[in-house]
């Protein structure tokens, strides 16, 4: 089979099957988190039930620009999954994931809710925040593999992680502010108790907020393949290993979720930069020695 | 959709309530009821709610923001009115600034009495209503199709 | 071509003198259209011609050379003796030592120094051929401007305000004449002159509404770049003593040669100097945000077209000689630091004109670190951002002037629901927001390229600033981005006139064209000027890249249009937005906790705690004077 073939099946599979995968994997964070707190809990699909009910409710709208921004958002997410799984430069598909971003903070601003207003201006800090990691991820990869095409860099040697640590440290952590998970869920959440109602979501009704659980699914499923790719290498069996690291990054994040109390926006900023000046930084300090 | 039952938002509003109902209702998702396992989540947000939840009774200054609350829910859309207050006016309906139950303002399609209203009852009250939604959903379904 | 080029220079000067003359409104803004009109052409033709040559670095004379040099001469001592009138006047005496001593040192040795060796005057390239179509077209897209800005500013708004169009108009003129001979000149001297004409008419127009404010930043800015005019003199006494030489070319050269450590960096190291105290890095940012209080235009032609970018221009000239070593570091390194730290401080200003001014300075900073760097993707990045950001900030501020002539405010805050009020000066705003920022637009790529490139150099420090800068830069951005499109509002009256739309949809028109047909560009432009420069040119970002960006800058458009398209018919119910059920009537008030109506105020976050200017500018100021010192006493020191 050809090196495009397989690329593009690849970026097919991306397309369908991530939001299976990322529902799956919401379901189980509900079913594990429940367990965590001494209750049932709902069962895996719960996730698809909930998002197919959405679909199914009427539409109010509160802004009619809410409906387009929402499906542009969706749109440039998965124009970043798609990049990365197509094997192409990593800093594209970062720079696309923020331009989605963008499109989810005009969809909440646009309504000049109070609610959504306070969420948006979070979630900006919140990108503010992780911004820096994600970029240097990057650099990370570009470091330990000479190069930022993701079809490069799973060929290589040895896998990223080995020369790359602290880029991992940092982007597990920029991952709890991604991924929504507390303690920086500060933006919206997906428990029941914000003290901002619902953040940026607040204003979205029925089928938009359905787009928008769709699109943190494939975003999800995007940033956790990042993780994987830490620990991909030409060897077929550091696939299975990468699988393995997927999942218990996954865990920890659902165990950090329910474990920890939200914080406020500056302490946030204050350990994200922090993490990202230490871990990467420091990482990046080191291999730039190494190197030359 | 068949399954639309199995993914119940609930938006709990407090009335002029004693509190009693509401801790009961709070009680419902701790982990010795733990309505989460049929799929309900307790939003704070109309926009995102199915089953609208009502403890307390109605009284002047909450009137309006019940009906908006009301109107800010999307179709198809249940109330469940919780413990005495909520379904008639309770101990408080003669009060000078006391309208009565919910369905003095909106439609009120399931009434759970108690005072205050026992968690297994509440649930019950829940799953009467994630019933009627269903079927509430079928029909404008059905309406649509006609 | 060569009496062409001397048009370019000369004619500007001279047709400064019309608008200054001609007193009537209406037949002075004819004149003005036409001198620009001819002022655009010129250039224009100028460009197409040397194009047409084979796109070869040309180097002549002018006709009556010796006639220039005299002239420049004289033009030194009577910028002197307007800078010592208008000091003494102004009780700021002490500012004219530093034109004294600099005019002294250059005419002195001009005088009755040793006569360096002769060399031609002009010389084009690809960059001199960048910068002319830039002040050609968005210079003089900003003078038309001018003419419906500033009758709108005294005949409005401000009626207190003497009328002094006419000199307003005449000093714009200026600006391009020098402008043009600033980056034609080979003459160290010649340079020197245009410099210093840039300096002293930026001093000018900052000071026009003659305000204490005014006449104070306006000094400010003088011994700003009255300092950087120093270091221009420092830098032709050693090439003339020591290197005998006034050729900048020369000075290019035997600076290569020579090496890191050499002496002769020393030139190189007091230009740079100038070039950065020009393009407003910090320490010496302060000149650029106290130019706000001038009238709008004249903040546009001097922080996207001119003279913030000679500055650039003179790094990227120098970014050879600074490759590799600790000139090249110093410009780096504070160019570097400027980025992140002013998008940092324009997190924390709520007045549009003071955050533009602060993303100016940032994306100066950008494009010095790329400069600085001297490698080839840098100078690719830093070439394409010199463009992108002449006309997306050129629009920008041009729309926050329209803005404040129509709103009565220049405030952010002020601009909610900015997307129906006014849709058209909106759409202009959003355009050159979109411009600045939003991926895959012109910054982006600069931002990629210059990543890349530090990560290669290694400078981890440098990959730092950056990857934190661009999160600033989002931040602050966004935030503008988002207010403007709140949509509760009802529909203004728009004040703008025609011949400022003519100019802001020039703009919006040559932005989208600069992002959809930048592989172009890239292609018939930047490469010639990387092969001349470097004489190869590798592709910075390869093709396949290139084509996805391009599909991405078409997907920002077209996605939410096709979306818009397919939600444009939904008739869905309205309601109001959730603000706990206390609406009255509608999304803008509700029953406050007394049981009273009240007004409902959004505001954006500023963060002033962390990134107000009373946190981070002085310290600013004192770490950018600490790399410039300790980098120029390294070079200096080495060096003897």
């Amino acid at each position: 089979m050809s090196e495009n073939l397989i690329r593009m099946i690849v970026m097919l599979l991306y397309i369908v099957a991530g939001p299976f995968i990322g529902g799956i994997l919401d379901g189980f964070d509900r079913k594990i988190s429940a367990r965590m707190q001494g209750r049932k809990g709902p069962t895996v699909l719960q996730p698809f039930y909930d998002v197919l009910k959405l679909t199914q409710k009427q539409l109010l709208a509160v802004n009619k620009f809410q409906l387009l921004m929402v499906m542009s958002y969706l749109f440039f997410v998965i124009l970043s999954g798609v990049l990365f799984f197509g094997g192409f430069d990593m800093l594209l598909c970062f720079f696309s994931l923020s331009t989605a971003a963008m499109f989810l903070i005009l969809a909440s601003t646009s309504t000049h809710s109070p609610f959504s207003t306070i969420g948006t201006h979070r979630e900006l800090a919140q990108m503010m925040s992780y911004e820096p990691m994600v970029l240097l991820t990057a650099v990370g990869f570009y470091l330990a593999t000479g190069t930022f095409q993701v079809s490069d860099i799973i060929q290589a040697k040895v896998p990223a992680i080995v020369y790359a640590p602290g880029f991992f440290i940092g982007f597990v952590f920029i991952l709890t502010i991604k991924f929504r998970k507390s303690p920086f869920d500060l933006s919206t959440t997906h428990h029941a108790h914000q003290e901002v109602v619902k953040g940026v979501t607040t204003e979205m009704v029925g089928i938009e907020y359905a787009i928008t659980t769709l699109t943190e699914w494939y975003e999800n499923v995007f940033l956790l393949a990042v993780v994987g790719l830490f620990f991909i290498n030409s060897n077929p069996i550091s696939y299975l290993v990468a699988i393995i690291a997927v999942f218990i990054v996954y865990f920890f994040e659902i165990l950090i979720d329910n474990t920890s109390a939200r914080v406020k926006w500056q302490l946030m900023l204050k350990m994200a930069w922090g993490v990202t000046i230490v871990a990467g930084g420091l990482n990046l300090f080191i291999l730039e020695l190494i190197n030359f | 959709m068949k399954n639309i039952h199995k993914s119940p938002w609930l938006l709990h509003y407090d009335g002029s309530s004693c509190n009693g109902c509401d801790i009961e209702v709070l009680a419902c998702t701790t982990p010795v009821y733990d309505v989460e396992r049929f799929g309900v989540v307790n939003t704070g947000n109309p926009m995102h709610a199915d089953i609208f939840l009502i403890t307390g009774g109605i009284n002047s200054q909450n009137e309006e923001v019940v009906r908006q609350i009301y109107e800010q829910m999307p179709n198809p859309k249940v109330v469940v009115a919780v413990g005495t207050c909520a379904c008639t006016g309770g101990i408080f309906k003669e009060c000078y600034n006391i309208k009565g139950g919910v369905d003095t303002v909106i439609p009120v399609d399931i009434y759970v009495p108690g005072c205050a209203a026992r968690p297994e009852s509440i649930i019950d009250g829940v799953v009467k209503a994630v019933g009627l939604f269903r079927e509430k959903h079928l029909k404008e379904k059905e309406g649509e199709k006609a | 071509m060569d009496k062409l080029v001397m048009a370019l220079i000369c004619l500007p000067f001279l047709m400064a003198i019309l608008p200054a003359v001609i007193k009537k409104s209406k037949i002075r803004s004819t004149v003005v259209y036409i001198c620009g009109a001819i002022v655009a052409i010129l250039s224009i033709t100028t460009a197409v011609w040397w194009y047409s040559l084979g796109g070869n670095a040309l180097v002549f004379d002018l006709p009556y050379t010796e006639v220039f040099d005299k002239i420049i001469l004289i033009g030194d001592f009577a910028l002197m003796f307007l800078i010592i009138y208008l000091s003494v006047k102004h009780h700021k005496t002490i500012i004219s030592l530093l034109s004294i001593v600099q005019t002294l040192l250059v005419a002195g040795l001009e005088l009755f120094g040793p006569h360096p060796a002769e060399t031609m005057h002009i010389r084009i390239d690809w960059l001199t051929f960048i910068m002319i179509l830039i002040i050609g077209i968005i210079g003089v897209a900003i003078g038309i401007y001018a003419v419906g800005y500033m009758h709108g500013y005294h005949i409005h708004h401000h009626k207190e305000l003497k009328d002094r169009r006419s000199f307003f108009l005449a000093m714009i003129f200026v600006f391009y004449g020098a402008m043009f001979g600033l980056v034609l000149s080979v003459s160290l001297v010649w340079l020197y002159f245009f410099w210093e004409i840039t300096s002293v008419t930026s001093f000018l127009l900052i000071g026009y509404t003659r305000t204490e404010e005014a006449v104070n930043n306006s000094f400010k800015a003088l011994w700003m770049n009255l300092l950087g005019g120093l270091g221009i003199a420092i830098a032709i006494a050693y090439a003339i003593l020591v290197q005998g030489t006034v050729n900048l070319y020369d000075v290019i050269d035997s600076a290569i040669a020579g090496g890191a450590g050499s002496a002769a960096l020393v030139p190189i190291a007091f230009l740079a100097f100038a070039a950065l105290t020009k393009s407003a890095q910090f320490p010496f940012s302060g000149w650029l945000l106290g130019a706000m209080v001038a009238p709008t235009p004249s903040s546009a032609l001097l922080h996207s077209a001119t003279m913030v970018k000679a500055g650039v221009y003179l790094l990227v000239r120098l970014a050879l000689a600074m490759n590799g070593n600790y000139v090249g570091q110093m410009v780096y390194l504070c160019g570097g630091f400027t980025f992140l730290i002013a998008s940092c401080l324009a997190i924390a200003q709520s007045d549009g004109k003071k955050v533009l001014a602060y993303s100016t300075i940032s994306n100066l900073g950008l494009i010095v670190a790329c400069a600085g760097a001297g490698y080839q993707e840098t100078i690719w990045a830093a070439v394409f951002l010199i463009i992108f950001h002449a006309v997306s900030k050129s629009m920008l501020f041009q729309c926050v002037g329209a803005i404040e002539n129509t709103t009565g405010s220049r405030d952010i805050e002020d601009m909610e629901g900015l997307a129906v009020r006014y849709p058209k000066l909106a759409f202009i705003l959003m355009v050159g927001i979109a411009g600045m920022f939003l991926a895959p637009f012109g910054m982006l790529i600069s931002k990629w390229a210059a990543l890349k490139a530090f990560v290669d150099a290694p400078s981890a420090l440098m990959v730092l600033f950056i990857v934190f800068g661009s999160s600033t830069t989002m931040f602050y951005w966004t935030k503008w981005f988002a207010k403007i499109l709140g949509i509760h509002a009802e529909k203004g009256v728009d004040r703008t006139k025609p011949n400022e739309y003519v100019s802001m949809y020039f703009h919006a028109v040559l932005l989208i064209l600069l992002c959809v047909g930048f592989p172009i560009t890239s292609k018939y432009v930047i490469e010639p000027l990387m092969n001349d420069m470097y004489g190869t040119s590798t592709p910075v970002i390869s093709e396949g890249n290139i084509a996805i960006m391009v599909i991405m800058i078409c997907a920002v458009f077209i996605v939410p249009s096709i979306n818009y398209l397919l939600t444009r018919n939904r008739k869905d119910k309205e309601v109001m937005v959730y603000m706990g059920g206390a609406n009255i009537g509608d999304n803008k008030n509700f029953i406050d906790s007394m049981g009273e109506s009240k007004e409902l105020q959004v505001s954006s976050w500023y963060m002033t705690d962390w990134f107000g200017e009373d946190k981070l500018f002085k310290p600013a100021v004192v770490v950018g004077t600490f790399i410039i010192l300790i980098f120029l006493c390294v070079v200096v020191g080495g060096a003897f």
